[in-house]
């Protein structure tokens, strides 16, 4: 099985629309959308979906009022200050509650409760490629590293069951938790940047990040003609660092119109220089 | 007054609003500060120049287990929620991961032994730097591949401490990292761009700043880049449009070589104080006129 995961560190690079021209080229494959706080490729790939689940993100802590002596050893013992003294009571603060339970086992008056909070849900389907498993977080909900894990096992389940031995995975941006389980046993890295400092800057986070897990990498500069200059030295750092570099995409109105009719650019614009680019590089992938 | 800049998409313009909003503030003799959330991919320095004042670590206690006094008796190991105790009772062993652990503290409850001790892990590091003006950015960066970056956002936010105008870039999605920042915030600004991605990651942004309860307004960055389905969202929802910013190939250029806008271009400086000015207005407005009952989030 082959599996590749498209990242970026910086937001907004391009990972997703290349990841739907990616999935739309060449054999059947499973795509897995892990940006599940900004789960955007279903709508490039407009999968039909088959299942749905609800997905539990974790627990939060809540005292029952009724049962609450006031005692106070559940404020003393958090450590992610969750819990507030109000108007003479003691309220958990949902979002600053990591889930930890230890206020619950603590609690002398057998107040505190765990509650589930199950509003993600995680879904598998067909595409015009292939199947699809994409996820959504619920508003406020934490643990989004631990959805992505579940997306990538969906993933995997349904790769072994049709038979499929490609995957491809749209990352989330970052380095951390969701990054790391987007990435967890792949076989190929594609670091998608654009020439701006900033992007730079991330693109050489998210290398270390790779090499951290020795995960074999490549890069692609999308949008490279906005700036030629940085792209340039983009360039020339790959060369240094060894990173082979798989594509320099330009900045076409093609790419944005494609992405306006939810459309993969290579898909409504075959003919495009952007369109021509990805097929280079999807070359370059599936060669390696 | 702290201001959170975020956006569940990345990419749309975070941190572009963030620093023009300081640029502009620092020189209208705001007492500001810059803090830069974003601590997985943190870009403001990148800039907004300034001279390092100081850089301390941020660390969090990850228990570690005596093997001479341990009885393997495995209460640390039921008490971790999060599966960074290994605990394999035939063999007696048992191993911390230390990525893992979130530093509730819950093991050394646990553990009757006294075979558990705290140390310190480091997870990344607070730089401030004094900018030209005077007035300070505080950056969080988080060590590559550290699980979470919240605790640095924590302190970051803390250390801005309760100025006139606190900036925060926030990072992007709407899951604990984001969370951490804005629920310390008073007003946030939703960063999006006018294509259907921006759309659907605004909406989800919106939802859950709402059930934060925190008053917001929303920026459409790259006007005239896509179509017009996210204003007439916006308008359905009454949630105020606080600017449009043009979609101008000066502004991607300025950008990617690291420059302001409004350093270098007297429209779009006259641009971002407009945009302060309304944002100090209708924080004003709201805090006189629907003063949020004192509730627990």
């Amino acid at each position: 099985m082959k599996q590749v995961v498209v990242i970026s560190g910086k937001g907004g690079t391009g990972k997703t629309s290349l990841s739907a021209a990616l999935a739309t080229m060449g054999d059947q494959l499973v795509v897995a959308d892990c940006d599940v706080d900004a789960a955007n490729l279903h709508q490039l790939l407009q999968p039909v979906d088959s299942s749905r689940r609800l997905f539990s993100t974790g627990a939060k802590a809540e005292i029952d009022q009724q049962r609450c002596t006031r005692c106070g050893v559940c404020m003393d013992a958090c450590r992610f200050h969750a819990i507030r003294f109000l108007d003479d009571s003691y309220f958990v603060s949902e979002t600053a509650c990591d889930g930890c339970r230890l206020c619950a086992r603590l609690c002398p008056a057998g107040a505190i409760s765990m509650v589930e909070s199950n509003r993600s849900y995680w879904t598998t389907g067909t595409f015009r490629n292939g199947w699809m498993v994409h996820a959504r977080l619920a508003p406020g909900e934490e643990n989004s590293g631990k959805l992505v894990n579940e997306v990538r096992e969906q993933t995997r389940r349904l790769s072994v069951a049709e038979g499929v031995d490609t995957v491809l995975i749209d990352g989330p941006p970052g380095t951390g938790c969701p990054a790391i389980s987007a990435m967890s046993g792949a076989d190929l890295a594609l670091l998608v940047t654009e020439p701006s400092c900033s992007g730079f800057h991330d693109l050489k986070r998210v290398k270390k990040l790779v090499d951290g897990f020795d995960l074999p990498s490549a890069a692609v500069i999308n949008k490279y003609d906005l700036n030629e200059r940085v792209a340039a030295e983009i360039e020339t750092w790959c060369r240094h660092e060894k990173l082979p570099l798989f594509g320099k995409i330009p900045f076409e109105p093609a790419v944005v119109e494609a992405m306006l009719q939810c459309r993969a650019v290579t898909e409504w614009a075959p003919r495009s220089e952007a369109a021509g680019e990805i097929a280079a590089i999807h070359r370059q992938i599936f060669q390696s | 007054m702290k201001i959170a800049i975020g956006s569940g998409k990345g990419g749309t313009g975070k941190t572009f609003v963030s620093t023009n909003l300081f640029w502009v503030a620092s020189r209208q003799g705001f007492d500001c500060v810059l803090a830069d959330c974003d601590a997985e991919e943190p870009n403001a320095a990148e800039f907004i120049s300034g001279e390092e004042k100081r850089v301390e670590g941020v660390y969090r206690q990850v228990p570690v287990i005596d093997p001479e006094k341990c009885t393997f008796c495995g209460r640390c190991h039921d008490y971790c929620s999060y599966n960074a105790i290994f605990y394999l009772p035939e063999r007696r062993r048992i191993q911390v991961f230390a990525d893992l652990c979130h530093d509730c503290g819950a093991c050394s409850y646990a553990c009757r032994e006294g075979a558990i001790t705290e140390h310190p892990k480091l997870l990344g590091w607070v730089r401030e730097m004094v900018t030209e003006t005077g007035r300070p950015l505080i950056e969080g960066r988080a060590e590559v591949g550290v699980y979470s970056p919240v605790p640095i956002i924590t302190r970051v936010i803390r250390e801005a401490g309760s100025r006139e105008l606190v900036l925060l870039d926030a990072p992007p999605g709407i899951s604990c990292p984001f969370i951490a920042t804005a629920e310390r915030a008073d007003y946030v600004v939703l960063v999006t761009e006018p294509t259907p991605f921006g759309l659907h990651d605004l909406q989800l942004s919106a939802a859950t700043v709402r059930h934060l309860g925190t008053p917001f307004g929303v920026v459409v960055n790259r006007a005239g880049l896509g179509d017009e389905a996210i204003y007439r969202w916006l308008e359905g929802e009454g949630i105020p449009l606080l600017m449009e910013i043009p979609y101008d190939r000066e502004i991607a250029r300025a950008y990617a070589e690291g420059e302001v806008i409004s350093a270098v271009d007297d429209r779009y400086r006259e641009v971002f104080s407009r945009l302060l000015a309304g944002i100090v207005q209708r924080k004003e407005m709201g805090s006189r006129s629907s003063a949020r009952a004192a509730r627990p989030k």
